[in-house]
């Protein structure tokens, strides 16, 4: 945490309600998000318990599985997934754009351009907090090896059609919300919390209601108060009435509810087994009815308020103007999901285990490349965020007091005015240190020269962005009485160093991965349960 | 750290009067010793642990119960887990030992499987130690059940029971924890492997323990085996952990722990906290200690809540999380750092002052849109 967004926090307890802390939106929402609120089983990996899914506020799917344990009925629920997620990526994948790319033309070697599609929009599936991105995962990677009974049909268990494809999907998103900055698949409580500096921790600002409390209480109350009342308040039957935002349940209602629910629901599935005639049969139907009917009142019982509160927290996030430099970012994500679109078009084989060494290495590199844009665009974009990077001495604002015109020495010379900068920051700057200030959406470079008057006055050389001629373009050197923002950050990320092909990986690292073999479906035991 | 034996006595009189007459020491469990290690320098926990109060009962008491609980789910499966790995003598778990930590030895087979039941800790403890004994002196591989071994905390035994430990032919000894989270491609959530290997670490102190009073004394493997299912199936796999950091963490806390004698010199006369008493009794009593709340402990104490609400009351800048105090120099409350921001307290001079009263400029500035010339870099 940087000191302006302790502070942040300090004005909340005081005033009992979250301060901004960013005055724009730093993040892409979209108009039509898939919204996704999982449930797990306590102590099971992987099997999910019921989820609320959907794009329309008022009429979400409810998708239950009446006992966890049973693979059939945990299929016959991602199966239900699949139905509501993949028509809903489909109608991304359709529409697409003509864009380019440059590649690496494999004969000749040249960097070319090609055109490519590129989707017009991407998906958004969005889930209330950090837990939900690594469920959504967890659940992208039991799905993704599995194997139908159309590849294989010798395959023990087969999985239903498209419920590999779904884990692949859901593996894709779960591995870009590891990306900073990316929007494919967030959690609420993230992007609330990089909005808003809540008066209590960040440990605390995981949980779902409290940080809404704090943001936006109820009237007559504090933040604290309304926080406290959503983190520990019970009704008589000893439930919380806010429940955990999930996947994990609250102990309480494992315990007191939901055991009993499917105990009974197994009693009744086992009496229907034993039915010895269809009139009996026709009764146990019923009861076996009941108590689906009664597990699924208690899923949707505690995902409904968590669904609520995920899109009162979309409404909030939406009254904020979006960020410049959002579209841009978002125009990445879109790259990433038809990049995606592409390889499960062209029959690529899931994304592995575990990664070669060279794609890890592209991966990370990414990520670092990410954070700096992102860094670097949110400052650019929020007078907030740079007001936190001018205290870290990372950049200066002020105004222009006087300029001076001078020339580089060589046979044609080209303008270097100096232009003195009066300022209240005090940026870290050293010898011919370069910063650089945003003219037009495109960063122009200037050289640290020296202080004047005790650091109050920044000299600095203008080196770029000035046009051809001898004479500065207009517009392009700041005039007496302007106010400016230096940087010493640079503005665009340049990529690293290119990295060998998988092909070539040097011995250090593995060597070359080999023949890319189909993975293997997990191995599945006659019965799963523990 | 032994004490003086007329000193020792008196200590545990003297936390026997703190729990209250008639309350029973609340036994403290690895998982408990493992937790001290999250936040040591809290002498209410250290005290409160130390004398064996229940903290839970106490923080119901107090008003504030603690919101810890293990669902029913959770709890069957990992019974059912760990009775699948030691089902068939133990044979699965073995294989997972030999394979794992000791392949040079020859491959487990008729492995001992001493009984170990008895009445009450202490004789399940002795139980323990005749069979740890008889086990080394073999030659063979031996699986001991849920052995119980006693560990001396603050200068009375805790009794501890690892999932098994398993004695090694060349005279070695293994601790074993089986976990019911998943070991997904090779790797787990660390926060829980972390919290099995803290865990694990004070078995093997307690084993330490035992074996330095036998002659030759027995090594006692700083790796320890965790036992978890593949994947998404219930197969068991297994990982060697090294735990000699969370060993050497927990040996330091735990000599630590014996200071709870200074802490208890230090309370007035007549401090109870035994959880019959009146609210406002106990939260005196309980005000007494001092206590170093961090928002970690909501995970770890059951006294959290309790400890989070007078931090809160008392404007503690820490109730926000250990980094916002580390950068607010000797300003500890809410109330010193916004007057000094404002501009209304403070020395000016101090770096921690003058940077607030920066910090709190830049921020109105920016909230306060296009002031000073829109200084942004647009």
């Amino acid at each position: 945490m940087s000191l302006i967004s302790t502070l942040a926090r300090l004005e909340a307890v005081s005033s009992g309600r979250a301060q901004p802390a960013a005055t724009v939106r730093h993040r892409r929402l979209s108009d039509r998000p898939l919204v996704l609120v999982p449930l797990t089983t306590a102590g099971e990996a992987g099997a999910p318990l019921g989820a609320l899914v959907g794009t329309d506020r008022d009429a979400p799917h409810l998708l239950v599985v009446a006992q966890p344990r049973d693979r059939d009925l945990r299929f016959a629920f991602l199966s239900e997934l699949a139905d509501v997620v993949l028509p809903y990526l489909d109608g991304y994948a359709e529409s697409v754009e003509a864009a380019e790319r440059t590649e690496t033309d494999p004969e000749t070697g040249k960097r070319v351009k090609v055109e490519v599609e590129l989707c017009a929009d991407a998906p958004q599936l969005i889930v209330p907090s950090r837990a939900g991105v690594e469920f959504l995962r967890l659940l992208g990677r039991s799905m993704r090896f599995r194997r139908t009974a159309e590849q294989d049909p010798e395959t023990p268990y087969p999985a239903p059609p498209r419920l590999p494809l779904l884990g692949r999907w859901l593996t894709h998103f779960a591995e870009r919300a590891r990306v900073p900055g990316a929007s494919l698949l967030p959690a609420v409580t993230d992007l609330l919390a990089r909005h808003w500096a809540s008066g209590q921790s960040t440990l605390e600002d995981q949980h779902l209601g409290a940080l809404l409390a704090w943001i936006d209480p109820p009237e007559g109350v504090t933040g604290a108060e309304a926080a406290l009342r959503a983190e520990l308040d019970r009704d008589a039957e000893g439930q919380l009435l806010c429940p955990p935002a999930g996947p994990a349940t609250d102990p309480a209602f494992d315990n007191r509810l939901l055991a009993p629910a499917i105990e009974r629901y197994d009693r009744a599935r086992t009496a229907l087994a034993a039915a010895e005639d269809g009139l009996e049969a026709d009764d146990r139907l019923g009861a076996l009815t009941a108590a689906e009917r009664e597990i699924r009142a208690l899923v949707e019982s505690r995902t409904r308020p968590t669904w609520d509160a995920v899109w009162r927290g979309l409404d909030l996030l939406r009254a904020l103007p979006e960020g410049a430099h959002v579209e841009e970012r978002w125009t990445r994500d879109r790259w990433s999901f038809t990049a995606h679109r592409d390889r499960v078009l062209a029959g690529e084989p899931p994304q592995p285990r575990r990664d070669d060494a060279v794609t890890a290495a592209n991966k990370l590199a990414a990520r670092e490349r990410e954070q700096a844009r992102l860094e670097a665009q949110e400052a650019l974009d929020d007078p907030l965020v740079m007001a936190g990077r001018r205290l870290s001495g990372e950049a200066f604002a002020g105004e222009v007091t006087d300029v001076v015109m001078a020339y580089s020495e060589g046979k044609r010379p080209s303008p270097r005015p100096l232009v003195t900068v009066r300022t209240d920051d005090r940026p870290y700057l050293g010898e011919r240190a370069r910063v650089y200030r945003s003219l037009g959406g495109r960063p122009q470079a200037a050289e640290f020269v020296g202080y004047e008057d005790e650091g109050a006055l920044v000299v600095l050389r203008i080196v770029d962005k000035m046009g051809r001629g001898k004479e500065p373009e207009v517009g392009s050197v700041p005039e007496k009485g302007d106010p400016v923002c230096f940087t010493l950050f640079e503005h665009e990320q340049r990529g690293g160093a290119k990295l060998p092909d998988p092909e070539d990986t040097p011995w250090t690292h593995g060597g070359p991965p080999g023949e890319a073999a189909a993975p293997e479906p997990d191995p599945v035991t006659a019965e799963d349960l523990l | 750290m032994p004490l003086p034996r007329t000193r020792e006595k008196k200590l545990r009189q003297r936390l026997a009067e703190l729990r209250g007459p008639e309350v029973p020491a609340k036994a403290l469990d690895a998982r408990a010793l493992a937790a001290l290690a999250a936040n040591p320098g809290c002498r209410r926990r250290a005290l409160l642990d130390g004398a064996g109060v229940n903290k839970a009962a106490l923080a119901g008491a107090l008003g504030s119960p603690a919101a810890f609980g293990q669902s029913q789910f959770a709890l069957t499966r990992g019974n059912a887990f760990e009775a699948r790995v030691k089902a068939d003598g133990g044979a699965e778990l073995l294989r997972l030992v030999h394979e794992k930590l000791d392949r040079r030895a020859e491959p487990p087979s008729d492995a001992e499987l001493p009984e170990l039941t008895a009445i009450g800790p202490e004789g399940r403890t002795a139980r323990t130690t005749h069979a740890l004994r008889d086990a080394t002196a073999t030659g063979g591989w031996t699986l001991l059940d849920h052995p119980m071994l006693a560990l001396d905390v603050a200068g009375s035994p805790a009794f501890l029971e690892p999932d098994a430990v398993v004695v090694h032919p060349d005279g070695s000894w293994t601790v074993v924890e089986i976990k019911s989270f998943p070991m997904l491609d090779g790797s787990a959530d660390p926060a829980k492997v972390g919290a099995a290997a803290r865990q694990a670490a004070v078995y093997v102190l307690a084993l330490e323990e035992l074996a330095a009073r036998l002659d030759p004394a027995p090594a006692v493997r700083h790796h320890v085996l965790l036992v978890c299912p593949k994947d998404f199936s219930n197969l068991a796999t297994a990982s060697a952990v090294d735990i000699r950091k969370q060993r050497a963490v927990t040996a330091r806390q735990l000599a630590r722990l014996t200071r709870v004698q200074d802490i208890a010199d230090a309370l007035p006369e007549g401090t109870c906290f035994s959880p019959d008493l009146p609210a406002a009794e106990l939260t005196a009593a309980v005000e007494s200690v001092p206590a170093t709340y961090a928002p970690e402990c909501l995970s770890a104490c059951e006294l959290a809540f309790h400890c989070r609400d007078r931090s809160r009351a008392d404007g503690a800048v820490t109730s926000l999380g250990r980094s916002a105090r580390a950068e607010l120099g000797g300003l500890t409350t809410v109330e010193d750092v916004l007057a000094a921001a404002r501009g209304e307290a403070g020395d000016p001079a101090d770096p921690a002052v003058a940077a607030l009263r920066r910090a709190a400029e830049l921020r109105a500035e920016a909230l306060g849109g296009a002031v000073e010339g829109g200084a942004t870099c647009r």
